[in-house]
Formats: C-alpha cells, structure tokens, sequence
C-alpha cells in the first residue's frame, strides 16, 4: 500500500476547501476484515481516511461495495474494526446511520409510491417531522432535476431519473456523510454530466462529505479529493489526488524537424530528460518548465514542431499500477 | 415552502424521537393499503355480521318481540357458542383480509430493493418488521377483538352484572383467541411475501398453506392411521385452541396444549424466516 496523502494536503480545486488534515477523520479502519463463510472479501484493511471526498476504486470484486456495506453495519466485521466520524461500526451504528446518506448500487425504490411521497418517507425514517419532510423532499427532488416528474410514480420513472430519486432520498434528511455506490451506472453521457455536476455541486457546498465508490475512474477524478484503490479485498493504494497530480512526472512527445544536437542540449539545459530517436523526442518536463518554454527553444533555433503530446500521470496511471505492485 | 432554490441547503431542525419511527411505516402502509378500493370495500364487508351479532344480542333481550315473532325462548341465547360462533366467522374475514392485505406490506419493498434504504438509516429491522406487522394487527383487531369486546359490552350492558361476572372470562377468551390468530397470520402473510417477493404469488401461497395444508394433513392421517396430520392444518390447530378458550365442548384429536405449541412454533418458523429475508442485503455465502 502507497500512502503519499495521509498526512493530510490543501485539495479539491478551490482555495475555499479546507485541507484534510483540518477535517476530522472520516474512516478509521484498523484490520478490518470481512467474511462470508469461507471468502474473505476485506482483508485487514487498516487506513485513517480524511478527504472531504473520497473515491473508492477497485476492479470488480474489489470489495468496494463490501467496504461501504460494512461502514453502514449492514455487515459485521469478522475481525478488527471501524469506524466513522468516531463512531464504532459494531456498536455505534445508529448514530452512524443519523449522520449518513446512502445511494445503493441497485434499483432501491418502491414502485407504485410517487416521488414526492417516497422521499418523505425517508426523510420522515431519518428523524425529520412530516411537514418539514414534505418540504425537503420538494426541495431535493427540485434540485436533483425532478421537479416536473416527483407525482409520478416510481415505477414509470427511467434508470436516469430513479438514480436521481436515489440521489434526492439519500440528502433529503441533510446527512454530513453522503455515500454513493456507483452513482452513474447505466446513465447517459449527459445525465452522468450533471449528474457529476450534482456531487461537485455537494462536494463544494462544503456541508457533506462524500465516499463515492465507483469503478470508473473519470467519475473519481471529476470529483473526489482523495483515492483508496481497493485490490482484492486489500488497499492497493491511498492517497491524495493533488498531491499525486503535483508529484507525478509530465510527459511530452514531439516530431520535430531541424533539430540537432543543439536543441537537445538546450532541453537538457532546462533540466528535462530526453530521448531522441530521428525525428521524434520524448522527454520529461521538469518542475517549472512548460510547453511555451520549448516553444521558444525551437523557434531560436529554427526547429520547426509537426506534432506535440503532452501528457502527465492520470488517475488511470496511479490505478494501474496500484493494480500491477 | 422554498421549492424555487434548487441549492442544497442542510438540514439543523428538530429530529422526532427514535421511538416513533416505526408510526411512520405503520401510516404510510396503511395509507396505502387503503388506495385499494377493494379492499376497502371488502373491509366494510368484515363488519357485516358483528352488526348481525349486534342485532342478535338486541332481540335476545327484547322477549316481546320475540315471542310476536313465534320464536320460541332460548334459540337465541348470548353465551360463549354464540362469542365462539362470532370468532369463528370473524377469524375467516381475518384470514381473507390477511390474504388481500398483507402481501403487499413487504414484497413492494423487496421486489424493487428498497430495504437498503430503510436500514441505511436509524431505522433497525426489528422496528420494520413491528411497523409492517402493526398495520395488519390493527387492521385484523379492528374485525376481531375489538368488535367482540363491544358485543360483550352491549350485552353486558342489557344482561346485568351477574351475566357480567359469570361471563367475564368470554372477553379474556375474545382478546387471547384473536391475538394468536392474528399474529399467526400477520406472520406467515409477511414471512411469504418476503421469501416469494410477489404479491399475488404471496397471497396465493398463503390461500394454498390453509387449504393444501389441511388437505396435506388429510392425507397424511389417512395414509398413515394418525392424528398427527392436524398439525399441519393451521385452521384446525386454531379451532382446537379456540374451542377451549371458549370452553366449547367439542372433541378434538389432538390435545389442547400441543396445539397452542404448534401454533408458536408456527410463529417462531414465519419470524425466523421474516428475519432472515428482511435485511439490507443478503449475505451469499
């Protein structure tokens, strides 16, 4: 397991977001295992996540939704422990539930209830009173977009619109932690766009703090501070994903032509490592040094660029090799 | 109400007691349950011969009437056969009721994933099973014991005190025979609508382990020269209960205690079930 975040680091895209290490730790794991019969899903997993928001990442069978299930106590530990915001998964899991949203995976509605009527329900189970669970249920059914379909019954809603109920239902009663299981499957390009919006939109709101569990890496990187790469039922990989942008080497690919020794050694000159090979150069751009600058090295030198890639460290990056140590 | 800010605003208000979360299962249940106009219908059907039993206890007492009627004294008598005769005709409202109702309390929520979002929150299993089964044993209460009660007091009231005092043990009888009916069959209606997940299949399953399970313990009494076959007849284990809460002299095959023990054992097996169905998900082992 790589920790290059742990100690804590101002993320997210703003300035207005606090540094983790300010925030309170969300999840305590320590050797936390999970087992159903003779499969071990968890295996000892032991990490203090603090992010505002944290992205759950693994291939499937990872033991991602295993993770979140068992921080919700719908799984017991079968050794180790839990826990979030201080409370023990074991013990405490009332007073984990009060403070937490959850938008599952699967289909999770009840067909023949209208929208609005099913989110009330739920905010009226998390402890909200009926009137003022009517009005929150308008309010989060209007700001997740359904606001011209929430009479309609559930039943006859498309899979867009039942993950944005999912979604409206698991912030109605205003949790501090919302956990979200997959929450773009089976949408379209747009309706995963605002959907990615939404939870930028929470994320920012700086109110919730948020444990998205996906396996596709764009939504983690859209909107999650911090990584915890799950392999095969261990943490592969945490850490914090600004920190690793930061730290992570930028690459650069050219085609050039009338370059000579000269333009290499200005390159290098500058501190970037260079391979040349004919007409194509590859190097690793130092700290501080940008694309403009090799711009103007070749226009000094009469070096006429055909083509240029420049690429740095993605979230795949980091996810393959977590996958491959 | 503030519809038109479409910010995410968090939530600082009042919370309601934890105790009361349960009510919320219970109202939205049984709100709706009674969209059904059927069964709303066959609900006000349920109350039609408590009003004929009404009728019956206000004749005994007007004798005049009666005897300008040519019937002759005595063939209307208020006692326990007639209480009995009320539980027996009341218990098949109950178990059809059952058949309509319950069902459809759990399988919705199981046939479309909803429990997640149940458990998810301060909310435990228990309080669901209790808030789902309390609106079946309020709807079954309210055509068993609760009109029996008011029949006895009716005719406590006409009868006198000494009626009252002798008879006492009528109301205690009215109140135990209808709670064990009406948690056997919450039980089992809830137990098989969480194991086949569909209402209709749910409310068939329940029809076919009353009437196949009487049929089965035919069969079995036959085939093998037993008694024992009883015990798989729920409705028989009932009367058999039933008659001697009443103190009904009628002879039964099996004796009175071993029927109250099957009939718990029943309720244990349809609790066991419920519970093993009824979380956020299932385990696969």
């Amino acid at each position: 397991m790589s920790t290059t975040a742990q100690r804590g680091a101002v993320v997210g895209e703003s300035e207005q977001i606090p540094p983790a290490v300010l925030l309170p730790p969300l999840v305590e794991m320590q050797g936390l295992s999970v087992q159903f019969g003779d499969r071990e899903i968890l295996r000892s997993l032991t990490a203090t996540l603090r992010g505002r928001s944290l992205g759950l990442l693994g291939p499937n069978g990872a033991g991602k939704s295993t993770l979140i299930n068992t921080l919700l106590g719908f799984y017991k530990p079968s050794a180790g422990s839990a826990r979030v915001f201080g409370y023990d998964v074991g013990t405490e899991v009332r007073k984990i539930r009060g403070l937490v949203g959850y938008m599952p995976e699967n289909d999770a509605f009840i067909s023949k209830m209208s929208a609005v009527s099913f989110v009330q329900m739920m905010g009226e189970l998390s402890g909200l009173p009926p009137d003022m669970a009517l009005e929150r249920a308008h309010e989060a059914l209007f700001y997740v977009g359904l606001a011209e379909a929430r009479y309609r019954k559930l039943g006859t809603y498309s899979l867009g619109m039942k993950q944005l109920v999912k979604l409206a239902q698991a912030i109605v009663h205003g949790p501090k932690l919302l956990i979200l299981d997959e929450p773009t499957n089976g949408l379209d390009p747009s309706a995963r766009q605002r959907m990615i919006r939404m939870i930028k939109d929470i994320r920012d709101g700086k109110e919730m703090r948020i444990v998205l569990c996906s396996h596709l890496l764009r939504d983690v990187e859209d909107t999650c501070d911090e990584v915890l790469i799950l392999k095969q039922g261990r943490i592969a990989h945490y850490s914090n994903l600004d920190d690793e942008r930061r730290a992570n080497k930028r690459f650069l690919e050219l085609e050039a032509y009338g370059a000579n020794g000269d333009f290499t050694e200005a390159i290098e000159k500058l501190g970037c490592e260079c391979a040349v090979n004919a007409n194509r150069m590859k190097m690793i751009l130092a700290d501080g040094v940008e694309t403009r600058d090799i711009f103007r090295l070749a226009a000094e030198r009469q070096v006429r660029i055909r083509r240029m890639n420049f690429r740095r460290d993605t979230l795949e990056d980091i996810f393959l090799k977590a996958m491959e140590s | 109400m503030a519809v038109y800010r479409r910010n995410y605003k968090p939530y600082s208000g009042a919370m309601t007691p934890a105790w009361s979360r349960c009510l919320v299962l219970f109202r939205y249940s049984r709100r709706n349950l009674f969209r059904s106009k059927f069964l709303t219908g066959f609900f006000v059907v349920c109350f039609f011969y408590p009003l004929l039993c009404f009728l019956m206890i206000y004749l005994a007492h007007n004798v005049s009437f009666l005897q300008e009627m040519g019937v002759p004294k005595g063939v209307v008598s208020i006692d326990n056969e007639f209480f009995f005769n009320f539980m027996s005709v009341q218990g098949v409202f109950a178990f059809l009721l059952t058949a309509f109702a319950g069902p459809g309390l759990i399988s919705p929520d199981l046939a479309n994933g909803a429990l997640p979002l149940y458990f998810c929150r301060p909310f435990s299993r228990a309080e669901y099973v209790l808030g789902k089964s309390s609106v079946l044993a309020i709807l079954l209460s309210q055509i068993t014991w609760v009109p029996g009660l008011v029949l006895f007091l009716v005719q406590a009231s006409l009868a006198g005190a000494s009626w009252t005092w002798t008879h006492l043990w009528i109301a205690g009888s009215l109140v135990v025979s209808s709670l064990i009916w009406i948690a056997i069959l919450s039980l089992l209606a809830m137990a098989l609508s969480a194991w086949v997940k569909w209402r209709i299949v749910a409310g068939a399953l329940l029809l076919g382990v009353m009437f196949f399970g009487a049929g089965f313990a035919q069969a079995i009494n036959a085939v093998l020269r037993t008694e024992s076959g009883h015990f798989f007849n729920v409705a028989y284990l009932m009367t058999t209960v039933w008659n001697a809460l009443f103190q009904v002299d009628r002879q039964h095959a099996i004796p009175v205690a071993e029927a109250w023990v099957a009939l718990l054992v029943y309720c244990a097996i349809s609790l066991g079930l419920l519970m093993r169905k009824v979380r956020a998900y299932e385990v696969v082992r």
